[in-house]
Parts: structure tokens; C-alpha cells; sequence
């Protein structure tokens, strides 16, 4: 039986996957054509400072940008068939050498803001859900309104101002790492990580500390849907009649609340969260330019600005494969919570 | 290039001289390491690849040697700036200019190391300049406006001897060696990692600083820092007070400034008017106007309103010129207003006659084919804070005039090729700063039919020979300084662009003395100290 949900589930990722086939071709060549329809000529902006039609149009050979768009289309398909994202012209790297440096520096701030703010938001949207109306319930009100109504750039330079410029406690806000230690060795790029993995906790700590301003930041911002989700779905779970049978039945209160309720209001909870967890990796810009965070918002801003095409397909790419993987995630955790999805319901 | 944790570890330096290390007091000894911050990141360590940006060029500056340079002068605020008049040696010990001006052949200093260890010899600057002027792009144009443009120009008669050959004399040669771009680099280095398809070994210089310059960079993290580390066998001038600089990139001003003012960094590069004028109040800021660089708008040829004197001249007179300077660059600069009608001398950026004078800007828009006005579009650059607030005035100024603006933001990678390229803009800003300092290098680029930075479509007879006449000729021939004139008198009369005010360029210091402005708007790290002075 066990065996069985195994391979069904196996097989069920597998087609998963493959639908995502044509939805990350379709990505390709919208990709190519957005970055092909902006204004903005790549040429003019790499010929450089002074330039002449004659530098320009030498630019414009070299950066193969001559050439017809559906041959450039098909040089492109080329070389991602071969693994190979292009050369961004702005930083002279390879594109999947600019994402893997960067990518993990977002999601290791994105990770942390959501765990941060997961801590906080469920228990408070738990607690608000029991005590409609009650001082908890206002608690949660104020934070979830304050959260969003505060942009997060405003949020990150208040704190800065507080915690680093008048108290002293944070520490500088020069992105991932103070200058004093080193990068740990890269592995998966999370430094968290990276350095656990070397047990240089020294470094570790040093990590942390850069990341709680940021990360609170973020949290702050991502607080409001969890926590409201969390509330709302609590409030219709308490109300079923599952909940009124179990009490009923005589069960804890604990065991109603986190066994029965809980459970059953985690699937809306699951699926904001997935949704805030898209919208926080884009929204990062202003958090990675305040806190000059090395991340992949900001890369992928100053790549639009220049017109860098095979930078700005890269991150775009990236970025569908990530909510592919993202989505398959969301799905399995789904029939982990909710048995009833199992595995049919795809 | 990049160290590896273990070799950082083991020299142990990085700990004990980090300016971030806590363990030393804010008054101890004199430091010998700075941070610098600054928005710009930069993306490559070689200025001569394509799509290299603006900010790697401080690499060029200060981790690679030219054959001349330029010598210092005190501003009148006290602050230090390159003088333009006086070309120094750096990797050249002397030079020979021929009588007829075609031959200059350049003796080297017998002693220059590169960093490496290996000598510099005339083979590598050679190389070097036949690079300069073969890898095209923004290389090549600027060699051109040396005169310098073919590899045959250049010849290395023997190891300490340099000789290039002119197709015409001009006063702009020699300057155009000292401009960041033809330096000089360890050619043998180089030609072991280039490869048949990368003759210039432009991946590797990429990567890595092979110069013989001040500095070399041991550590560069695309997006957040370069690390210079002094070369203690520069002989190319003093050698710098400092050990090791790092600029690191910080995007958001607000986080410059407290980064600054906390002490943690000691120097914010290029900020922001705005900062720059907050920050005063409580640190040094030094504000050094550009040279030969005008913030102007622009009314373009092509779209017939413009076509009329009488329209660009009310439209002169209607600017609210000092609103302007106060709102858009908060009085950091120098006012181009209001000046002399008379024109005596061959200073530029000058005062242009006008001043806003709305009722003389009423009646020649009553003599203009337009008395009841028009509609135009004005353009700004979405990226180019200055142009906004600037847009802003000028739009409530011109209407009233009777000429209706409707502000377009056009976006930043699309505002070259709108403005300067394709030329299409009616009524725009435009902020061309020319680096060599002479008025017909800036004609040359903003006025002559055709050339890049003549967003306004402007051709005048007069102006195009005027300017090719004066492009080579030196500055003390009797007859350039009344064609100089003769050129400013037509251009402030037909006004293909209004000059505004001449933009400062902003740096604070917290702890650091010696900062010098230089005409390419890098941070010259090899002036630097610990200590201000």
C-alpha cells in the first residue's frame, strides 16, 4: 500500500513535470519577444560613453543583435539546449553564473523573512481566530495593517535609522556579510548554510546578524496575508461541523483546536503562503537596494535598464522554473496535509 | 584573481587592517585603509570591452598607468582638482614633440615594473594602443578624437622608446593620452591568455587588473565591492597613502548617509544634490562643478515651432533659470545666466546673455510666427534626477508663453537612443560633459551636424568649419580665440541649446583627506590619505 502511494506519487511528480514542458517553452518565447519589444537599444547602450554610428552599428554586429529575429531566436534555443543562458553583456559572465551567484542570496532573505514571519503571523491569526474581538484580535489588526500600509523600502530605512544610525546595535547595512569575515565556501550559496556546513559558526552568526534587518523588513510586509488567511480559514474550520462533533465528542481542546481545526485551515494558509513567497521574490528590489542586498531583483532591474537581453531571459526563465518547482511543492504538501487530495486529484 | 579564504586567512592582514574592525578607536593612528561607497556598480575591469559602464573606468584609472597625465590645481574653494593646462609623466619619463607636430616620441621610465615584476617596455604600450584602437566601441571612438586611429601609428623603435605618428597636428593629442582609456598593459600577460578568437584577451582582462599602476585589485564581487590593494613598485607618481580601498556598492543614498555619518565608511562618491546639500551641514562635501559639462534644454531642428529665432529666443528668456538651479540641483554648481552680452573671452561653460525676463519673452513670441503659441512635448530621462523638477519649472514657464508642454518620461534605456541617437525629441534635457577641456571638443560633440550629443538637430555652416578649424589648433594661435568667440556669438544667438547651470559633481568625506576631481568623475584613490585635510 505504502509502496504503491510511492510510485503513484512518483509518477504523479513526473506528469507534473511534463506539463510544465510547454508552459516554460511558452515562457521562452514570450521572454524573447519581451526583451525584443522593449524600447531601449542594446547597441546605443553598449557602444559606450561617446559613440559614432560607426561604433554603434560595430556594437550591434558584435552582440549579434544584426541578425534576423528568428535567427536570433533559433542561436538562442541553441544554446539553451546546452545549458547555456547567454553571456550578459552589462556584467561580461555568463548568465547561469550571474543567477547562481545571486539567485541564493534572495532566496536565503526570502526564506528567512517567510519563516520569520510564518512564526508569527499563524500563531497570532490562531489566536486571533479563538478570541474574536478580543485584545489579540486587535493586536493582529494593527500589525496586519501597519505591515502593508508601510512600503518596504520606508520600513527598511526606518529601521536602519533606528537599530544601526542611533542605537548602534545593528550591523552595518552593507549586504550579506561584514567585510571582516570571508565567504564561506559555496556549496548551496545560502551562507546560513554554507557555513553551518563548515561549522564556522563565527562566520554563521556574522550572516544572521546582516540578515535580521532585512528579513524583518520583508516580514513585516509579508505578515498581513499570512496572518489574516490564517484567522479567516481558523474562523471557518472552528465553525464546522466536524468541530462541533469532535467537541461534542468530548475531545481537548488542544486536540480540537491543532489536530482538527488547525489541519483543515492549513490549506488556504499553504497556498498564500506560496503566493506571497512569489510576489516577496519580486517584490525585493527595494529591500536588496536599501539594505544593498547582492540579490536577484536588483540584477534584474539594472539588466531592464540597460536593455541586457540574455540577462533579463535568464531571470525571467529562472524565475518560471522556480514557481514550476514552487507549485509541484505547494501540490505534494497539499496531499501531505489533505489526505483527500492524494494523488488523483491532479 | 580572487584570493582564496584560506590565502586571506593566512596573511592575516584583512582582520587587523579593516576599517570595519571595531578594535581600533575613531582617533587612532592614521589609517591606511578607506572604504569608499558609491550607487555605481561596477561591471567589468577592463574599460575597453563592450558594454563596460561608466563606473569601471575608476579601474582604468587607478590600477593601470597612461603615458602622460594631468598636474593638480587648488579651486577656489580650497579643493583639489586636475589641471587640464598641465600634462605630467606618468609612465612616460620625458617626450619630444617634432617641429612639424606629426611625431612624438615618448622616452620610458627605465625603472617601471609591472606588478607582476616584469618591466614595461615600448612593445607593451604598443600593444596596448594598437588594442585602444582596434577593439572598437567606446575605445576606438575616443582614441579618434586624439587623432589616434590606426595600429601603423604607433611603432616601439627600441625597449624605452614609444613614437607616434600623426596625420595632423593637433592640440588634442597629447591631453587624449592621459584620459583613462590608453593604458597600459603587461602585453606579455596578456598574449599568453588570448586565443585565437580572442586576440585582445578580453575575458582575461576582464577578470584581472595586469597594469603597472597604483593599485591592483585583488578582490572583485560583482554587485557589491572591488578591493584595491597598493603596488608598492609604482613608480608612475607618489605613492599612495593608502594600503587598500574599498569601494563598495551601496545602492540606496539614505543607507550611504548613514553608513557615512556613523563613521563605518569614509567616503560617498557622486551623491545626489539633494544629499550633497544636507550633508554639509554636518561633513565636508566637496562639490566641484564639471568641466566643459552643461545641464541644457534642448529645441530641436526638425520640428518646425523651433525652427523660429524668435521662439527659441522667447523661450530663452522665459526659463526660470534660478528656480532651476535651486529646485533641480539645490544650488550645487555654477549658474550659466545672465551674463555679459559682450563676449571677451574663450571661457567654457560661460554665462549665456539671457536671464527670465517674462514680458521680453512675451513679445518676441509676439513677433514669432506663433503669437498665439503651440504644443509641445518635453522629454525627460526617467534615471536623471535632475530633469524632473527641472521639467516641472520650465513647463509652468512656458505656459506663459502660450507654449503648452505635456512632460514625457522616457525610460533609461531608452532615453540615449530617443535623444541622441535617433534625435526625435521635440524639447528635451540634455547633459553632455565633454572630458577633454577645450570649447571646440565640446562643439565638436554637442553642436556639429550629425555627431552624438546634437540632440537638437542643429547645423549651421559657420559653426561645422569654425569647429574643425579650431578642433586642431593650438590654444594660444592668435586666430583661435576670435573664432572661439565668433562660435560662442552664434550659438547663444541661435540657441540650439539653452545652457542651465554647470552640474557639480558631489563627494562627502568622513575621515579621509586628499580627494582630487578629475574630468572622468572616477575616485582617483591614489591621492586619498586617512586624515582630513
Amino acid at each position: 500500500m505504502a509502496a504503491g502511494g510511492t510510485s503513484r506519487r512518483i509518477g504523479a511528480v513526473g506528469s507534473r513535470i511534463l506539463q510544465a514542458v510547454p508552459v516554460v517553452f511558452g515562457v521562452i518565447v514570450i521572454s524573447f519577444l519581451l526583451t525584443r519589444a522593449l524600447p531601449g537599444d542594446p547597441a546605443v547602450q553598449f557602444a559606450g560613453q561617446m559613440a559614432t554610428k560607426e561604433s554603434i552599428e560595430e556594437t550591434r554586429v558584435k552582440l549579434g543583435l544584426d541578425k534576423s529575429l528568428p535567427e536570433q531566436f533559433l542561436v538562442y534555443l541553441g544554446q539553451l539546449a546546452r545549458g547555456d543562458l547567454g553571456q550578459s553583456v552589462s556584467t561580461g559572465q555568463p548568465v547561469t553564473r550571474d543567477l547562481a551567484n545571486r539567485l541564493p542570496a534572495s532566496l536565503e532573505l526570502t526564506f528567512c523573512a517567510l519563516i520569520l514571519s510564518c512564526l508569527i503571523a499563524i500563531p497570532l491569526g490562531v489566536m486571533a481566530a479563538t478570541r474574536p474581538g478580543s485584545a489579540v484580535d486587535q493586536v493582529c489588526r494593527i500589525l496586519v495593517t501597519a505591515g502593508v500600509s508601510l512600503p518596504t523600502f520606508f520600513t527598511g530605512v526606518l529601521l536602519i535609522y533606528v537599530f544601526y544610525y542611533i542605537l548602534g546595535i545593528a550591523p552595518s547595512p552593507l549586504g550579506r556579510l561584514d567585510f571582516l569575515y570571508i565567504e564561506p565556501p559555496k556549496v548551496t550559496g545560502f551562507f546560513l548554510v554554507d557555513a553551518a556546513l563548515i561549522g564556522d559558526w563565527e562566520t554563521w552568526g556574522a550572516a544572521l546578524r546582516q540578515l535580521i534587518l532585512p528579513a524583518s523588513t520583508l516580514a513585516l510586509f509579508t505578515l498581513a496575508p499570512i496572518a489574516r488567511m490564517t484567522r479567516a480559514a481558523m474562523l471557518s474550520a472552528l465553525s464546522a461541523d466536524y468541530i462541533r462533533t469532535a467537541r461534542a465528542a468530548g475531545l481537548g481542546r488542544a486536540r480540537v483546536l491543532y489536530g482538527y481545526a488547525f489541519r483543515n485551515a492549513l490549506l488556504p494558509v499553504v497556498t498564500t503562503l506560496g503566493m506571497v513567497f512569489s510576489f516577496v521574490l519580486g517584490a525585493n528590489v527595494l529591500v536588496e537596494k536599501v539594505f544593498a542586498w547582492p540579490g536577484i531583483g536588483s540584477y534584474a532591474v539594472e539588466a531592464l535598464v540597460v536593455s541586457d537581453y540574455a540577462a533579463v531571459q535568464g531571470f525571467v526563465l529562472a524565475m518560471a522554473l522556480l514557481f514550476v518547482c514552487l507549485n509541484l511543492v505547494i501540490d505534494l504538501a497539499y496531499s501531505v496535509i489533505d489526505p483527500r487530495f492524494g494523488t488523483e486529484a491532479q | 584573481m580572487r584570493l582564496s579564504r584560506r590565502d586571506i586567512l593566512k596573511t592575516g592582514m584583512m582582520s587587523a587592517a579593516l576599517p570595519f574592525a571595531r578594535v581600533l578607536p575613531a582617533s587612532a593612528a592614521p589609517r591606511d585603509a578607506l572604504v569608499a561607497v558609491s550607487a555605481q556598480t561596477i561591471n567589468s575591469l577592463d574599460l575597453h570591452r563592450t558594454g563596460t559602464n561608466r563606473a569601471s573606468y575608476a579601474i582604468a584609472v587607478n590600477c593601470y598607468d597612461r603615458l602622460l597625465t594631468f598636474g593638480s590645481k587648488t579651486l577656489a574653494d580650497g579643493s583639489l582638482s586636475y589641471d587640464f593646462t598641465k600634462l605630467e609623466p606618468e609612465l612616460a619619463e620625458s617626450w619630444e614633440v617634432s617641429p612639424d607636430g606629426l611625431t612624438v616620441t615618448f622616452r620610458l621610465r627605465p625603472n617601471a615594473t609591472f606588478q607582476d615584476g616584469s618591466p614595461v617596455t615600448s612593445a607593451d604600450v604598443k600593444w596596448s594602443f594598437d588594442r585602444a584602437v582596434s577593439v572598437g566601441g567606446f575605445a576606438t571612438t575616443q582614441m579618434k578624437a586624439g587623432g589616434f586611429s590606426r595600429p601603423d601609428q604607433f611603432s616601439a623603435p627600441d625597449d624605452m622608446t614609444f613614437v607616434v605618428t600623426l596625420d595632423r597636428a593637433s592640440k588634442l593629442s597629447l591631453p587624449d593620452l592621459a584620459v583613462p582609456v590608453p593604458f597600459i598593459i603587461n602585453s606579455t600577460l596578456a598574449k599568453s591568455h588570448a586565443t585565437e578568437a580572442d586576440p585582445w584577451a578580453m575575458e582575461y582582462l576582464h577578470q584581472n587588473t595586469i597594469g603597472s599602476g597604483a593599485f591592483k585589485v585583488t578582490r572583485w564581487d560583482q554587485g557589491q565591492q572591488v578591493v584595491y590593494e597598493r603596488f608598492d613598485g609604482w613608480v608612475g607618481g607618489p605613492l599612495p597613502a593608502m594600503r587598500r580601498v574599498v569601494l563598495r556598492e551601496v545602492p540606496a543614498t539614505a543607507t550611504q548617509r548613514a553608513l557615512l555619518e556613523r563613521g563605518d565608511v569614509q567616503i560617498a562618491f557622486d551623491l545626489p544634490d539633494k544629499d550633497a546639500s544636507e550633508l554639509a551641514e554636518k561633513l565636508t562635501v566637496y562639490s566641484t562643478p564639471v568641466e566643459n559639462c552643461i545641464n541644457c534644454l534642448c529645441m530641436n531642428f526638425s520640428f518646425e515651432p523651433f525652427q523660429d529665432a524668435n521662439v527659441r529666443k522667447a523661450v530663452a528668456w522665459a526659463v526660470p533659470y534660478e528656480a532651476i538651479f535651486q529646485t533641480a540641483a539645490y544650488g550645487r554648481g555654477l549658474p550659466l545666466w545672465g551674463g555679459e552680452a559682450e563676449i571677451t573671452d574663450t571661457a567654457w561653460p560661460r554665462k549665456t546673455p539671457y536671464s527670465t525676463d517674462l514680458a521680453k519673452a512675451r513679445e518676441l513670441m509676439a513677433q514669432s510666427n506663433y503669437p498665439e503659441g503651440f504644443e509641445t512635448t518635453l522629454s525627460i530621462a526617467t534615471d536623471l534626477l535632475w530633469m524632473e523638477p527641472a521639467a516641472i519649472l520650465v513647463q509652468e514657464a512656458m505656459a506663459q508663453i502660450g507654449i503648452r508642454c505635456t512632460i514625457d518620461k522616457i525610460p533609461g534605456a531608452n532615453w540615449r537612443t530617443a535623444s541622441l541617437v535617433d534625435k526625435r525629441l521635440p524639447f528635451h534635457f540634455e547633459n553632455f560633459g565633454g572630458w577633454l577641456n577645450t570649447p571646440d571638443y565640446y562643439f565638436f560633440w554637442a553642436y556639429q551636424d550629425g555627431h552624438l550629443f546634437n540632440s537638437s538637430n542643429y547645423r549651421n555652416e559657420e559653426i561645422e568649419t569654425l569647429t574643425n578649424e579650431t578642433l586642431d589648433m593650438a590654444m594660444d594661435d592668435p586666430d583661435y580665440a576670435p573664432k572661439i568667440k565668433r562660435m560662442f556669438e552664434i550659438v547663444l544667438d541661435e540657441l540650439p541649446r539653452i545652457p542651465l547651470y554647470q552640474p557639480a559633481l558631489n563627494v562627502a568625506v568622513n575621515g579621509a583627506g586628499g580627494y582630487e576631481f578629475w574630468f572622468h568623475r572616477m575616485l582617483d584613490a591614489r591621492s586619498l590619505t586617512g586624515g582630513e585635510a
